[in-house]
């Protein structure tokens, strides 16, 4: 009888999707909704929690190391973006094309380095922009009569070692993304351009960025997330959440140094809400501006 | 073009090589470059990577065991789950969904105090099961495995049904061997994030015997000073299983990856 019922097509979905079910309950719902709670508490761990009101959020307004944090992350998030989104979708298209030789050699080229950790990855960019004279970074400024710099001393350049490791992790993986969407796009279009006679920049302006853009769109969505996101990047590059000035330190930097660190819970968990209401509204004017809702789903 | 940026992603892994060759000093005197010197290039670091008073192997085990069973469960679950959400119209379907796009949505991290305490007051820190069970319905796996099993024909569905397969029969007979390609795509996926997962394993383990390789190597690194000689070989040895995990499954991880393709 349990068995019956059981196996029954009315409830087998449910089976199917119950684990699912739990762990958003368990280990999703009840912790974000555990975070707003704190948010309006004076808490630290073992201690009972003391309601404060709003006064969490009405400090972090005035929180300028929060600011400096907000500003290091938007700007990460803009400068990852703007270099692999493009990029990745051009060398997508390259590869793409049937005749070039060695296309299976460079899809993997540019995808092993996301197989290295952070901690690997980390430790290599943070030698190969040491400030000794012969880090290679140094070496290559000497090649053209410039520096030595110290390279994570300075906000600038500290910039430029961060975004060269997202770069190089990530740009492989963005690739593979384009290229499967690159796949759904029928090879007739192409043909029917050609016969029209589109140049290779028309197809692309008109064919290729166009029927790409579901891909474009998930790309972007899960890069702002990665970007608004960013912490282990920062804390392999400067060994530690502390780096000159907070050059480096991000948002959940922030949140890790104020609920871990300095064990604030209620502080750190408004730092975790202000952070996911940005991230909410960077991503649904996104995909407001770039029309996912008015789609069919 | 090309040449010339595979030369540029590659160099990195060119200058580990030889730095895991190098001793210590030379690294903190000069940094990582890429100067072939082999009046100083010495086997030291390998023999003390294999025979040296280290943790490197127990972390390393640790790792292997931990990304295999992270890797199992995830896919057992995640797969399961996108076979609920694609074959089965049923009630509260699409709110369900809206959570998983929603988790696809919000970092990760901001969780990470509330589920600190939470697996305090569950007992489970220092335990792997804190580490595998919040990620065994991988919201972005959940998403992948149901685009890919949306391409799959009802009629096969209906069809093991009348040869009176079960619902869950459908599932294992069926649908598992179909979904082969994903698994390959999403396994090495997840195999990547487990084996490189820093943060939150690094929250909830404190036993030195259960770190994983990434929080050991991450120890190695202290603000009073730094071991370069086994951080460096042990970097360059922690990228071969996984190297070799994506080279084995390389051909059908691509397929897979562009089977499931993004459909928005």
């Amino acid at each position: 009888m349990v068995k019956r019922f059981l196996y029954s097509q009315k409830v087998a979905p449910y089976i199917f999707v119950l684990p699912f079910v739990l762990i958003f309950l368990v280990f999703w719902l009840y912790p974000l909704l555990n975070s707003v709670e704190m948010s309006f508490q004076q808490t630290t761990l073992g201690q009972p929690a003391q309601w404060i009101g709003t006064d969490n959020y009405a400090k972090l307004l005035g929180d300028t190391i929060f600011l400096k944090a907000v500003e290091n992350s938007a700007l990460y998030m803009v400068l990852t973006l703007i270099i692999l989104i493009p990029f990745p979708m051009l060398f997508a298209v390259f590869i793409n094309y049937k005749f070039m030789w060695g296309r299976e050699f460079f899809k993997s080229a540019f995808f092993f380095p996301a197989l290295t950790s952070v901690v690997v990855a980390g430790t290599i960019f943070r030698l190969m922009f040491g400030e000794m004279d012969g880090s290679l970074m140094n070496s290559v400024l000497k090649l053209f009569g410039a520096g030595p710099v110290k390279f994570l001393k300075e906000q600038s350049t500290g910039f430029v070692a961060l975004v060269s490791l997202a770069a190089w992790r990530w740009t492989g993986v963005n690739i593979l993304y384009f290229l499967a969407g690159l796949k759904n796009i029928p090879d007739e279009y192409y043909e029917a351009a050609s016969i029209d006679g589109a140049s290779s920049f028309q197809k692309f302006t008109r064919i290729t960025m166009p029927l790409l853009k579901p891909t474009t769109v998930y790309v972007l969505t899960i890069s702002i997330y990665g970007g608004m996101a960013m912490f282990v990047e920062s804390l392999m590059l400067w060994n530690g959440n502390n780096s000159p000035k907070n050059i480096g330190l991000t948002i959940i930097g922030y949140l890790y140094r104020q609920g871990i660190e300095k064990n604030d819970l209620g502080y750190a968990a408004t730092v975790g809400i202000v952070l996911l209401l940005a991230t909410m509204i960077v991503n649904l004017t996104q995909l407001t501006f770039t029309g996912l809702f008015r789609k069919e789903e | 073009m090309f040449a010339i940026l595979s030369v540029l992603v590659i160099l990195p892994f060119y200058a580990i090589t030889i730095a895991s060759f190098k001793p210590g000093q030379e690294l903190i005197r000069y940094g990582l470059n890429l100067k072939l010197d082999f009046s100083v290039m010495t086997l030291h670091n390998f023999v003390f990577l294999f025979t040296g008073d280290n943790s490197y192997f127990v972390w390393f085990f640790n790792s292997v065991t931990l990304t295999v069973v992270q890797v199992a469960l995830t896919l057992l679950v995640s797969s399961a789950v996108a076979y609920g959400f694609a074959a089965y119209d049923f009630k509260g379907k699409n709110v369900l969904f809206i959570c998983v796009l929603m988790i696809m949505m919000v970092p990760f991290e901001i969780l990470l105090l509330p589920l600190y305490t939470l697996t305090y007051d569950l007992g489970l820190m220092n335990t792997y099961t804190a580490i595998i069970l919040p990620g065994v319905a991988s919201a972005g796996t959940i998403f992948f495995f149901r685009q890919y099993l949306i391409g799959v024909p009802k009629e096969m569905i209906a069809a093991g049904r009348v040869d009176g397969a079960s619902e869950y029969g459908i599932y294992v007979r069926l649908i598992v061997p179909v979904m082969k390609p994903a698994f390959a795509a999403m396994g090495i996926l997840n195999a990547m994030q487990s084996w490189n997962n820093l943060l939150w394993p690094f929250m909830v383990l404190s036993d030195p015997g259960k770190y994983t390789l990434p929080i050991g190597l991450k120890t190695l690194l202290t603000p009073y000073g730094n071991n370069y000689d086994l951080l460096i070989v042990g970097s360059f040895f922690s990228i071969f299983p996984i190297f070799i995990l994506f080279l084995a499954f390389q051909r059908y991880f691509v397929d897979g990856m562009t089977a499931g393709a993004v459909k928005g």
